[in-house]
């Protein structure tokens, strides 16, 4: 019956299925280079692409902040020594704090007690304190004066941005060539470290064998003495000064480099591609350079972004300590240390390279993430 | 285990010698004697004086010297104290930094590990992004600046706390704060990723199939794999609180061994500048070789491929 009916179909019917193309095999997404990919991972970090934009920013003011103003980097003036900050425009919104005025609360037995402290605090200069009584009880009176210190001084038409330091020096003028100082400190010495710590991994991890034992047997030794002690030691015997912190970073900088390269080296030494190199007959240096390097570059440029802001962290805790930068140069380190000085009486002068600082330091850090979640396969969707 | 011990222990001796050495050298090198600090002398009493402290030795002689000395804990005579020898400025300062040292990576790892563990359990959550946002200023804003902060906050502005100096309790307050945050951020990083890689693995969602509560599951099988490798940071994040505490306690002005260290400085000291180095040097790598072996205990696959690091 069954087969009766089957047969039973009229032929026209019947018509041949048309083939479709086969598209199981078909790659729908674009492809895309792995450089292309990192990038594409990257900008979609919002964090990171900020952190760029504001250090570019931090760059740019570095190198022509100083010239902004009239102001020189050593010119000392008693006369108008710790100035605190004076923005045109902004000195009209008061909490901004940069009115030009330095304000505190005074205590004392009754109010006039109070006010005289606050006079006794403020050169005495009764015409320009507004005073403003915060509680008026008698034993425990309590004044918030207001010194004008700017009219003062007589130099209304005068801008300190970011005040002046206990020499009168502006603070403009020095944060922005201390952060000059600082960056560039940091560049090289982390360039440095980064060519130094290639060059020896690079070696080791391609030659291998004997080479390799003896160069990391060195390497241990080395990485086992603290960084700390050896830049101490190299800031005692050196001369202080820009090139001798750069000595001292560096000699202690390449060694986790030089461990990465190596170690990456040996891994994709023995691939394929190398290996076809080989047999087309490549010197031993354009397997290094032109199919080694670029494959590990991404590693390379990852730890040299968490290096620059180890550098500037050294540099500033070295001329903090004073074992840095030497007056009258300035450093973000020497700034925030005269800023410590004068923190409870005149704390401006330790908020604005504290801040600063402190930006750069993130913004590296931040860069450095994005870039290592950029260089990992596996965020690539 | 004994022969990877007796590699450390190998390493470290050479480390130490090295660091001896050079910092021997160095010091011949540096300008400067005893007897500048000490006033008008004659020729007598000069060859004297030269005489008591084996100046007149040849190098080498005066070498051996020094590092028998060092072994017996002999650290030379201070420069800016008069006939004190270093050993002794610095045992009277060790109690302080130790205090501080402990509190602050005890305390720190402590909270980093709670961070961590809070981020891991509402990963992507507002909690992990809070502890993100914690964990990244703590590891960028540099601990002096945390150090400045806190005390024109709480101790100039509200008065909740001591200014500076060294006594009672809550003098140590503020300085742990500021010193404790880079190693509690830097554990909360680490073990936040920690965790969200345990938790992601076959043998938790064995352990929530066979009905493991959820505190269970994240204390018992989660939290202990991924504390760990956390024993290999706590020796570099010591480490890092040495250098910390240099400036910490200069802020403070707490009579510690950093504290001492930076005066030294001032007044170009040079056997204490030396001789805390040394120690420096010696504490870093016990510390070092102390989490080695202390993970090699913890981790059996350490051990047995002896060490790989």
């Amino acid at each position: 019956m069954d087969n009766n009916q089957t047969n039973n179909i009229p032929k026209e019917l019947l018509v041949p299925m048309k083939p479709k193309e086969d598209t199981s095999e078909k790659i729908s997404a674009p492809s895309r280079t792995f450089l292309q990919n990192a990038r594409r991972a990257f900008l979609k970090n919002k964090l990171a692409l900020f952190s760029v934009v504001a250090l570019v920013i931090i760059i740019i003011m570095s190198a022509i902040g100083p010239s902004m103003n009239e102001y020189g980097q050593d010119e000392q003036d008693l006369t108008r020594a710790k100035m605190p900050a004076r923005v045109p425009v902004l000195e009209n919104i008061s909490w901004l704090g940069f009115n030009g005025t330095l304000s505190d609360t005074f205590e004392g037995q009754t109010v006039e007690q109070a006010t005289n402290n606050a006079y006794a605090r403020y050169d005495n200069q009764e015409d320009f304190i507004e005073i403003e009584v915060l509680n008026g009880s008698e034993g425990s009176a309590e004044v918030k004066a207001t010194y004008n210190i700017y009219d003062a001084k007589d130099m209304e038409d005068q801008y300190f941005w970011l005040g002046t330091d206990t020499l009168g020096r502006d603070q403009w003028t020095r944060l922005w060539l201390g952060t000059r100082v600082s960056l560039l400190i940091a560049f090289i010495a982390a360039f440095i470290s980064l060519a130094i710590g290639v060059a020896y991994g690079g070696i080791a991890g391609f030659y291998g064998g004997k080479v390799d034992n003896v160069m990391m047997r060195i390497l241990e030794v080395l990485v086992g003495i603290p960084n700390l002690v050896i830049i101490l030691l190299m800031m005692l015997f050196l001369k202080p000064g820009i090139t001798s912190i750069v000595i001292a970073l560096t000699i202690t900088g390449w060694t986790g480099m030089a461990r990465i390269v190596r170690g990456e080296i040996l891994k994709l030494k023995s691939q394929e591609y190398v290996l076809a190199a080989r047999t087309l007959g490549q010197s031993n240096w354009k397997v290094i350079t032109k199919h080694l390097l670029p494959n590990i570059s991404g590693i390379i440029i990852i730890n040299t972004m968490f290096n620059i802001p180890d550098a500037i962290f050294f540099e500033a805790f070295l001329s903090f300590i004073g074992l840095g930068i030497t007056p009258p140069d300035a450093s973000l380190g020497t700034l925030i240390n005269n800023g410590f000085d004068n923190l409870l009486l005149y704390p401006y002068m330790l908020w604005f390279p504290a801040i600063l600082i402190s930006l750069i330091m993130i913004a590296f850090n931040l860069i450095g993430d994005g870039l290592r979640d950029a260089f990992d396969p596996k965020m690539h969707k | 285990m004994v022969r990877y011990i007796g590699k450390r222990v190998g390493y470290m001796l050479i480390t130490l010698f090295i660091i001896a050495t050079f910092s021997f050298f160095l010091m011949k090198m540096l300008p400067g004697s005893p007897l500048n600090a000490e006033d008008k002398l004659s020729e007598e009493q000069r060859a004297i004086v030269l005489e008591k402290y084996g100046l007149n030795d040849p190098v080498p002689v005066q070498y051996v010297n020094y590092i028998s000395g060092l072994v017996q804990g002999d650290l030379g005579i201070s420069f800016a104290f008069s006939n004190t020898p270093v050993t002794d400025i610095l045992m009277d300062r060790v109690g302080p930094s130790a205090q501080l040292g402990a509190q602050a990576l005890v305390l720190g790892t402590i909270l980093g590990v709670i961070l961590g563990l809070v981020a891991a359990i509402s990963h992507n959550g507002f909690l992990d992004y809070t502890s993100t946002i914690i964990a990244v200023l703590g590891t960028s804003i540099p601990n002096f600046v945390f150090a400045g902060i806190l005390q024109y906050v709480f101790a100039s502005e509200l008065e909740w706390f001591p200014v500076a100096l060294w006594g009672s309790f809550e003098h140590s307050i503020l300085p742990t704060i500021a010193l404790m945050i880079f190693p509690m951020a830097t554990a909360a990083r680490f073990v936040r990723t920690e965790m969200v890689e345990v938790l992601g693995s076959n043998f938790i969602t064995t352990a929530r199939a066979k009905g493991v509560s959820e505190p269970g599951i994240v204390f018992k099988h989660g939290l202990r794999n991924a504390l760990i490798p956390l024993v290999t940071v706590i020796g570099p994040l010591a480490v890092s609180l040495m250098t910390g505490s240099m400036v910490i306690e200069e802020i403070f002005a707490i009579p510690g061994i950093g504290e001492q260290f930076v005066n030294s400085v001032m007044v170009n000291d040079y056997p204490t500048i030396m001789g805390t180095t040394l120690m420096f040097a010696f504490l870093f790598i016990l510390i070092i070789l102390i989490t080695d072996l202390l993970y090699g205990l913890i981790d059996p696959r350490i051990r047995i491929s002896g060490g790989d690091r």
